[in-house]
C-alpha cells in the first residue's frame, strides 16, 4: 500500500495525469440503469459544464466523483486516486474536492462562521483560531463578511449559496463540483452566485458543473458536456457545442433550453 | 383620472385593524345551550367540593402539634407532614447524617442549573455530571473522611427519587442514541439488533422489568456476583427510558435532511463527529416536546420502585403514615409527595418551553 501523499507528488509529477478521469463507468440503482458506460477525462484548470435533461444521470455522475454514490463498474481515479470501497483513498479524494449543491445544505444550528470553520475543526483537525481566519478571509471573498454571525435561515438564497461556496472552499479543494448550484434561487438570486462562480473559474480552480445556465456556460466552461439517459452524448467547446451540435438529441435539448 | 389625484393629495389615513369582538362574561358562560349545561354542572360540583375541601385541608385542620392525639378530628393533619418530613424526605438514613442526602439534593439542583443553558452544553458538561453524580453517589454512601458507612439499603426518599431520574435518563440518553442510529443504520446487524432491543422493552410493562432486574436476575447470575439491588433497579430503569428515549431520537433524526449528512461527508468530517455536532444537535431541536415529555413520564415511573422495595419519596411517604401514633394520615402525605412531583414535573414543562421558544427565537429553518 503506497501513501496517499506519495501517490500525490507521484500524480503532481506526471502533469499528463487529469484531474478526473473516468473510466467505464456503470452505475444501478436497484434494477435502473444511471449510468450507463460513462467516459471523461477532466484536465487540470478545466472547466466542465455538464447539461442534459432531468434523469440524464449528470447528477449522479458528479456526486460519484466524491463517492456520495458509489459506481458498480469501471474506474473513478481522481488526481491520482482510485475511488474503491478504500475508505483512505475516499478520505484523501474528499480532502480534494469541494462540492456545493442545489439546496446548499449549510448546517441551519451553526452560525455563518461556524458552518465555514467547524468542517476545518473536525475534519482537519486546525486549531480554532486558524479555522476562524480561514473562514473569514473566504467569507470575505464570497463578499458575504458582514453576516458572519447570522444563522443561515436568515439569509437568502444568494447568500446562503455563496456561504456554501466559502465553506468548501475553506477546506482548499483542488477539484469543485457543483450540482445545480443555482436551480433553487430565485432569479434575481441567481446572478450573485454566478459571479461568484466566475471569480472562482478567472483564479484556475477546476470545476465540473452541472447546470441550466447556458449563460454561464457560455462564458466559463472549457467544454460543455451534454448527457442523456446515463450516457455522455457529446461534449465540445462552447463555441462549437452551441454553434453546431453534433447530435440530434443535443440540438433538440438545446432548442427546448434555449429560448 | 381626477379621483386618482385626488386620492393620491388626500391625508393618508392609517388604518388599524378593527377590534376584535368582545364577548360578555355572560355569553361564554350560558351563550347556548351546551355551554350553560357545562357551566351549571361544573358549578355545582364546585359548590359542592371546595368548601368541604376548604373545610378539610384548612378550616378543621391541624397545622402545629406534636402530639398526634390533636389530630383526631375531621380536619387534614398537616403536623403530621411536619413532624415526618426528615422521614419522607430521606427515608430511614441515619438521621444524623441526613445532612448528606440534603446536600445530595443541592449538588443534583446545581447541576440542574448549569445544565439550564444550552451554551454550555458540550463535552465539559458531561464530564461535570459524572464527576457530580460520582460526589453524590460517594457522599451517600460514605465510608471515608470520618463518613459513616450507609449500605444502599438505608437510603431513601427525595434523593433516592431523583438520583433514580437522572441516572435512569442521563445513563440511557447515549444507549437511546446508539439505538436510534442503529435502527437506521443500512447495517443489518446493528439494525437488526436495535429494533429487536427496543421493541422487547417496549413490550414489557416497567413493572415486569424490575422485578426481572431485581429477581430474576440475581438468580441467574453466578451466586458470588451480587449486584446491589438500588443498582439493578438502576439498570432495570435505565434500559427502559433508553428504548423509549431511541424511538424519541430517531423521529428526529427522521426529521433532519438527508443533505446534512451529505455535506458534512464531502466535507470530510468523520461519522461520529457529524453524528455529535451536525445531526444530533439538529435533531434533539426539533423532538424537544417529546423528550420532555418521555422525562417527565420518567420522573413519575421511578415511584414504581416502591414494588421492589426501594425506598423512593412515595414509599417513604407511605410508610411514615403507618406510624400507628398518628391517625393514618394518608391523605395529607400523599397530597404531599404529589406536590412535590408536580412541582418537579412542572418546572421541566417550564424549561421545555423556555427551550422551545429559544430555538425558535433563532429563526431556525
Amino acid at each position: 500500500m503506497i501513501a496517499t501523499s506519495q501517490l500525490r507528488r507521484a500524480a503532481d509529477m506526471m502533469q499528463e495525469e487529469p484531474a478526473v478521469r473516468i473510466e467505464a463507468v456503470h452505475k444501478w440503482y436497484g434494477a435502473y440503469h444511471a449510468l450507463k458506460g460513462v467516459d471523461l477525462h477532466i484536465r487540470r484548470g478545466e472547466r466542465v459544464v455538464v447539461c442534459g435533461p432531468s434523469g440524464s444521470g449528470k447528477s449522479t455522475l458528479i456526486r460519484c466523483v466524491n463517492r456520495l454514490e458509489d459506481h458498480q463498474s469501471g474506474r473513478i481515479v481522481v488526481n491520482g486516486v482510485e475511488l474503491t470501497g478504500n475508505l483512505r483513498n475516499i478520505d484523501a479524494v474528499r480532502r480534494d474536492v469541494g462540492m456545493v449543491f442545489q439546496h446548499f445544505n449549510l448546517f441551519p444550528h451553526l452560525s455563518v462562521l461556524d458552518n465555514c470553520v467547524m468542517p476545518l475543526v473536525l475534519a482537519r483537525r486546525m486549531p480554532h483560531a486558524e479555522a476562524e481566519a480561514t473562514a473569514r478571509h473566504f467569507l470575505e471573498r464570497v463578499r458575504i463578511p458582514e453576516q458572519a454571525h447570522k444563522f443561515p435561515g436568515q439569509l437568502s438564497g444568494g447568500q446562503q449559496q455563496r456561504v456554501a461556496i466559502a465553506r468548501a472552499l475553506c477546506m482548499r479543494p483542488r477539484i469543485m463540483l457543483f450540482d445545480e448550484p443555482t436551480s433553487a434561487l430565485d432569479p434575481e438570486m441567481v446572478k450573485e452566485v454566478l459571479d461568484t462562480m466566475v471569480a472562482l473559474a478567472e483564479e484556475g480552480m477546476t470545476m465540473i458543473v452541472v447546470t441550466h445556465e447556458m449563460g454561464f456556460a457560455r462564458r466559463v466552461a472549457d467544454r460543455v458536456v451534454f448527457m442523456d439517459q446515463g450516457e455522455i452524448v457529446e461534449g465540445a467547446p462552447p463555441e462549437m457545442f452551441f454553434g453546431s451540435p453534433a447530435s440530434e438529441r443535443t440540438r433538440a435539448f438545446l432548442s427546448q433550453i434555449v429560448h | 383620472m381626477t379621483s386618482t389625484t385626488s386620492i393620491v393629495s388626500a391625508p393618508i389615513e392609517v388604518l388599524r385593524p378593527p377590534a376584535a369582538p368582545r364577548r360578555s362574561a355572560f355569553t361564554v358562560l350560558f351563550g347556548d345551550l351546551a355551554s350553560a349545561g357545562i357551566t351549571i354542572v361544573t358549578g355545582g360540583l364546585l359548590v359542592l367540593a371546595v368548601p368541604k375541601m376548604l373545610e378539610w385541608a384548612v378550616f378543621d385542620a391541624v397545622f402545629v402539634t406534636a402530639d398526634p392525639r390533636a389530630c383526631q378530628g375531621a380536619g387534614a393533619c398537616w403536623a403530621f407532614v411536619a413532624d415526618k418530613l426528615r422521614f419522607i424526605l430521606f427515608g430511614v438514613y441515619p438521621p444524623e447524617e441526613q445532612w448528606r442526602p440534603l446536600a445530595v439534593i443541592g449538588l443534583i439542583i446545581a447541576g440542574v442549573l448549569m445544565t439550564l443553558s444550552p451554551a454550555l452544553w458540550g463535552r465539559r458538561l458531561i464530564l461535570g455530571w459524572g464527576l457530580l453524580i460520582g460526589a453524590m453517589l460517594a457522599l451517600m454512601w460514605g465510608g471515608f473522611l470520618g463518613l459513616a458507612f450507609v449500605p444502599t439499603s438505608s437510603w431513601g426518599g427525595l434523593p433516592v427519587t431523583l438520583l433514580l431520574a437522572v441516572l435512569s435518563l442521563g445513563l440511557g440518553f447515549p444507549f437511546a442514541v446508539l439505538l436510534a442510529l442503529g435502527r437506521r443504520s443500512a447495517k443489518p446487524v446493528a439494525r437488526v439488533l436495535s429494533v429487536f432491543t427496543i421493541e422487547i422493552v417496549r413490550g414489557l410493562p416497567l413493572v415486569g422489568l424490575l422485578f426481572v432486574a431485581s429477581i430474576l436476575l440475581p438468580l441467574l447470575l453466578p451466586a458470588d456476583w451480587t449486584i446491589d439491588k438500588l443498582g439493578r433497579t438502576v439498570a432495570a430503569l435505565t434500559v427502559f427510558s433508553a428504548a423509549y428515549l431511541a424511538e424519541v431520537i430517531r423521529g428526529g433524526l427522521q426529521g433532519v435532511p438527508a443533505g446534512q449528512d451529505e455535506a458534512a461527508r464531502a466535507l470530510g468530517i468523520p461519522y461520529w463527529k457529524t453524528v455529535w455536532h451536525i445531526v444530533l444537535p439538529q435533531a434533539i431541536q426539533k423532538v424537544i416536546p417529546p423528550l420532555t415529555n418521555t422525562a417527565i413520564v420518567m420522573v413519575k415511573n421511578t415511584s414504581l420502585v416502591m414494588i421492589v422495595g426501594v425506598f423512593d419519596m412515595l414509599n417513604a411517604g407511605r410508610s411514615a403514615a403507618t406510624d400507628p401514633a398518628w391517625p393514618a394520615p394518608y391523605a395529607e402525605t400523599y397530597l404531599f409527595v404529589a406536590a412535590a412531583y408536580f412541582l418537579i414535573c412542572y418546572g421541566i414543562s417550564r424549561y421545555s418551553l423556555w427551550l422551545e421558544r429559544r430555538v425558535r427565537e433563532r429563526d431556525y429553518r
